[in-house]
């Protein structure tokens, strides 16, 4: 009986190619991540070409004062005659990139400083965990009134620096924790046993593996900057020069638009704001499903005749 | 054979996926008699573990049984009822898991837990419990004292014969293991396969215990089961198994072996790898790997084909179909004989 | 068989003690994981490092790959102590001729990159010299060696689509990448299929017989060791308590933990013998430990000076030492 001596495996069949291809796929029958994709696709393009949609200029106050929405006028107009429509399409722009800046900016800090600490351990650890912990725990509201107040009349960079400081902390807490998980993996052994340098393996090894918690953290970061920085403008505390939906929702209150008949304008720059906001959760949890089989809905399958 | 107190009849497990259905257990039938050592030895992706899930009716989606029958007592367990089935179990036959620290309650004591199963299955005063969960614990060998104990308290060895005590509390007539001995070392495994043994001869049930270290049960096992790729390979008892092996993989997994006896022999292992499932070869699932391929082996699936005392599925012995020393290896061994069993 | 014996050895280790604090800062409670073990190996040579889990064998391989600095002892490599390189050239020259392969091939490799990552660093890092042609020429040369053909395909694949064997030959040859003289391999079977194991074995061998490269192999599985290695070293407790060749270590153990393991590996061509005893006990206590032999719980011929007198290696045979007070010298 021959057996033939091997030192050589047979390699399985070639799997299909294209990871990108797969991953556009998955994107496209998970009905969330498309809803998602859509309606952020829509938003981002009424920011980048408000003039397609809405010709006029937003601060022209030109017509007639807070009337109700009309043919004219769908949204109705403000207390000095702008209208409401106009102003709902161009302040998107502005919301968008608070949006964008935060979540990148809350990230990167998170990152930098989650990653760390869990690679690192020991004091620089503790030192680091506290510092995340008592930005966790300082109730952002107050801090970024204290916070816009005194960098009073920078208005949006203002608005932005103060949603960062509140900001990042909770994802530096998330990135940690898995930070911490990946520790047992060898693979980082073998990289210090092949003699790298700590901070090429945190660059180069760790992070690529925590893509997916970092681009979950941004969306979360989004989800919470587009209701905080629209409250801080409802509050008064961004720049009332700029129009954006905040300041929209800021003045549609001043000017008690609910009682004097124009609904549309009170409720259309919230509506707004809630879908921003639910354009990001969908595609947050659409990124989670896609990246965790697991948490797929499970969809009951007919039978099929036992073999 | 007197009554068998275990059938497995055509069972089939399958992963309903949303690529297909992954066939982990294709029609496997196996019989155990009373207080017989079956031992189901397997590497991985064989489909063993899935098997004993399967007996046990502790399968979960997406995993289901996909057709066959489990009798057990006369009783076809894959139809019974949610309350029959209750019943059945741990009286009728028990499970011990392969991690003690996964399968016990971190947060209770092991008399709890023992109080626990029994209460499962109908009043049972303090008094009792204790009573019980000492007998148990002196059967194992661990002194009846640690009965108030926490799991995390006791070392790994301990750990696994109170999971073992605890699948005997209601004398079973069939106790499954899924290794059991893995998280062990060497010592301390030794001691519980004669422990396992010992219990085994004294009380008199059936043992069906699946691994993948097939030298850890060549003493201890009556018969051996060897599984590939969802289905029996080979079935036979456990001295006749390891020495003369039948199957063109038994042969491979058996060789794979290194001594600490002996002369040093060249070990060779199996080329290739363990198929996928999703897609298994056509024909023999053996063949891509398979050392003795002859031409119609790709096309022809074997059925189990009895040579001697073993069964076995490979076309190497089929009469018309085989090869010349098949033939002869078929034609040299003596009509099988029932195998006697002493409870 | 195994050549230069009279040389000096290629890495020697004296008294090497690896402690870890238990608890926290203030903590008073050290876990003596690794005590005063002297261990040797040749060029051309398998020393296989046997012992149960939390014996301290893969910390002693950790403590060669210095991924942890030992406590007190020191590490000779090449008759250098070790722990005098600083500088990061002579530190990243240690790691290149010190190579280390893992145990676990789910996660020894980086899923985010293909297999060819590894191997491409070693490579940058350790011959800076190679060009770009270079490199990849001798990443498949590398992969052929360790059977991964055809090695240009097999460098595209990401881990997930290799088995388990197929990955632990990718972990070998990073290992080979930088030329070591030293493969620290940790359990580099354990997590594999049988039938797979015996590929690795054979590969072992073959390293050092065609590419010069000593080993120091971590098993709790003596019959693989005995089938790779040319000696074998038991640890218990945090110590080296028998050391000899192979043959002579499985055939003739004389510490009674050697001969408990000896007798309890299973064979299925042999009926297991009756254990003498020592079989079930405590484990050793290796948190804040006190003077005396660790197996003085469960060992069957203990006598008072156990208790009191932590043994040292004594040479019993030619090659062939064990640390213990009752344990006989060959006649």
């Amino acid at each position: 009986m021959a057996v033939p001596a091997v030192t050589a495996e047979a390699l399985p069949a070639p799997t299909a190619a294209g990871a990108t291809r797969r991953l556009w796929t998955s994107i496209l029958r998970n009905r969330k991540a498309t809803a998602g994709l859509v309606l952020l696709g829509l938003i981002v393009f009424v920011a980048a070409f408000p003039a397609l949609i809405a010709p006029g200029d937003p601060h022209a106050a030109i017509y007639g004062q807070q009337e109700g929405p009309s043919a004219a006028h769908l949204l109705g107009t403000t207390q000095v005659g702008e209208d409401v429509f106009t102003q709902l399409i161009w302040g998107t722009r502005v919301t968008l990139i608070i949006t964008v800046v935060v979540g990148l900016l809350a990230t990167v800090i998170a990152v930098a400083i989650g990653v760390t600490a869990a690679y690192i351990g020991g004091a620089a650890d503790q030192a680091l965990s506290l510092f995340t912990d008592v930005f966790l725990i300082i109730p952002s509201l107050p801090l970024l009134i204290i916070l816009s107040a005194y960098l009073q009349g920078s208005g949006t960079v203002a608005i932005i620096f103060a949603l960062t400081v509140t900001g990042w902390a909770f994802g530096a807490r998330q990135l940690r924790a898995q930070g911490l998980a990946m520790r047992t993996l060898e693979f980082l052994e073998a990289a210090r046993a092949r003699g790298e340098r700590q901070t090429w393996i945190v660059a180069m090894e760790i992070l690529p593996n925590m893509l997916s918690l970092i681009v979950a953290s941004f969306l979360g970061s989004a989800v919470y900057t587009v209701a905080a920085a629209a409250g801080l403008q409802y509050l008064g505390l961004g720049n009332s020069g700029d129009i954006t939906w905040g300041t929209m929702l800021h003045f549609a209150q001043q000017n008690a638009a609910i009682e004097s008949g124009n609904i549309a304008w009170a409720l259309a720059p919230g509506a707004a704001v809630a879908l921003l906001g639910t354009s990001f959760a969908l595609l947050n949890y659409a990124f989670d499903e896609i990246t965790n089989p697991a948490l797929r809905a499970v969809r009951k399958r007919r039978g099929r005749a036992a073999a | 054979m007197a009554e068998p107190l275990l059938e497995v009849r055509d069972l089939s497990v399958a992963y309903r996926t949303d690529a297909g259905d992954v066939v982990a257990v294709d029609r496997v039938s196996f019989e155990m008699a009373r207080g017989e050592f079956l031992a189901v030895v397997g590497e991985s992706g064989c489909g063993k573990s899935t098997l004993l899930y399967a007996i046990t009716q502790l399968l979960s989606p997406p995993a289901e049984i996909a057709g066959g029958e489990v009798r057990f007592g006369g009783r076809n367990l894959v139809t019974l009822d949610g309350e029959e089935l209750r019943r059945l179990r741990w009286r009728g036959y028990s499970i011990v898991m392969q991690s003690a620290m996964n399968a016990l309650n971190p947060t209770l004591s092991v008399e709890a837990q023992f109080g626990d199963a029994m209460r499962a299955h109908g009043p049972a005063g303090d008094e009792e419990v204790r009573a019980r969960s000492e007998a148990v614990l002196k059967l194992v060998g661990i002194d009846p004292v640690h009965r108030r104990s926490y799991p995390h308290q006791l070392s790994g060895g301990m750990r696994q014969r109170a999971m073992i005590a605890m699948a005997l509390l209601f004398d079973p007539d069939l106790v499954v293991m899924d290794e059991p001995t893995s998280a062990l070392d060497v010592v301390a495994q030794r001691s519980l396969m004669r422990q396992i043994k010992d219990l085994q001869e004294r009380l008199g049930f059936a043992v069906l215990f699946v691994t993948h270290d097939m030298s850890l049960v060549s003493h201890y096992s009556d018969r051996l089961l060897v599984m590939y790729a969802g289905q029996v390979a080979e079935i036979a008892p456990t001295r006749v198994c390891f020495d003369t092996p039948l199957h063109p993989y038994s042969q491979g997994l058996f060789g794979g072996f290194p001594s600490i006896h002996g002369p040093r022999l060249p070990l060779v292992g199996i080329p290739g790898s363990p198929p996928d499932l999703l897609t298994p070869p056509s024909g023999c699932r053996f063949h891509p790997r398979c050392a003795q391929v002859m031409a119609h082996c790709p096309v022809v699936s074997p059925d189990l084909i009895t040579v001697g005392d073993t069964e076995v599925r490979c076309l190497l012995y089929a009469p018309n179909q085989g090869r010349p020393e098949g033939a002869a290896i078929a034609a040299a061994r003596p009509a099988a004989a029932p195998v006697e069993v002493v409870t | 068989m195994t050549a230069g014996a009279l040389e000096a050895p290629l890495l020697r280790t004296e008294g090497l003690t690896r402690h870890f604090r238990l608890g926290g800062l203030l903590s008073r409670r050290m876990l003596h994981a690794v005590d005063d073990v002297d261990l040797e190996i040749r060029q051309r040579e398998v020393v296989a490092l046997v012992g149960e889990s939390g014996s301290g064998k893969s910390t002693v391989a950790r403590l060669l790959a210095r991924l942890y600095r030992p406590t007190r002892g020191r590490i000779l490599f090449h008759g250098e102590p070790v722990d005098r390189l600083r500088s990061r050239a002579a530190s990243l020259g240690y790691h290149g001729q010190v190579a280390m392969v893992f145990q676990d091939p789910y996660s020894s490799l980086n899923p985010a990159f293909r297999v060819s990552h590894g191997v491409t660093r070693a490579l940058r890092l350790h011959r800076p010299e190679l060009s770009p042609d270079e490199r990849q020429h001798e990443a498949e040369r590398l992969f052929t060696i360790v059977g991964l053909t055809p090695a240009a395909a097999t460098l595209r694949r990401f881990p997930y689509e290799l088995s388990g064997g197929q990955r632990q030959r990718v972990g070998f040859a990073e290992a080979l990448a930088s030329k070591p003289s030293l493969i620290l391999a940790d359990e580099p079977v354990s997590m594999l299929d049988v039938s797979i194991r015996a590929g690795i074995l054979n590969l072992m061998t073959e390293l050092r017989d065609r590419e010069g490269v000593s080993m120091l192999f971590i098993t709790h599985d003596i019959a693989s060791a005995r089938y790779v290695a040319d000696r074998i070293v038991v640890m218990y407790g945090g110590h080296v308590v028998e050391s000899g060749p192979s043959e002579a270590v499985v055939a003739h153990p004389r510490h009674p933990y050697a001969q408990l393991l000896m007798a309890s590996v299973p064979d299925p061509r042999t009926p297991p013998a009756d254990l003498v005893g020592g079989a079930v006990g405590d484990p050793p206590k290796v948190i804040d430990p006190i003077e005396g032999c660790r197996f003085v719980g469960r060992c069957p011929v203990a006598i008072e000076i156990c208790s009191r007198v932590t043994p040292r290696l004594r040479e019993l045979g030619p090659g062939h030492s064990a640390a213990c007070h009752v344990a006989v010298a060959d006649s």
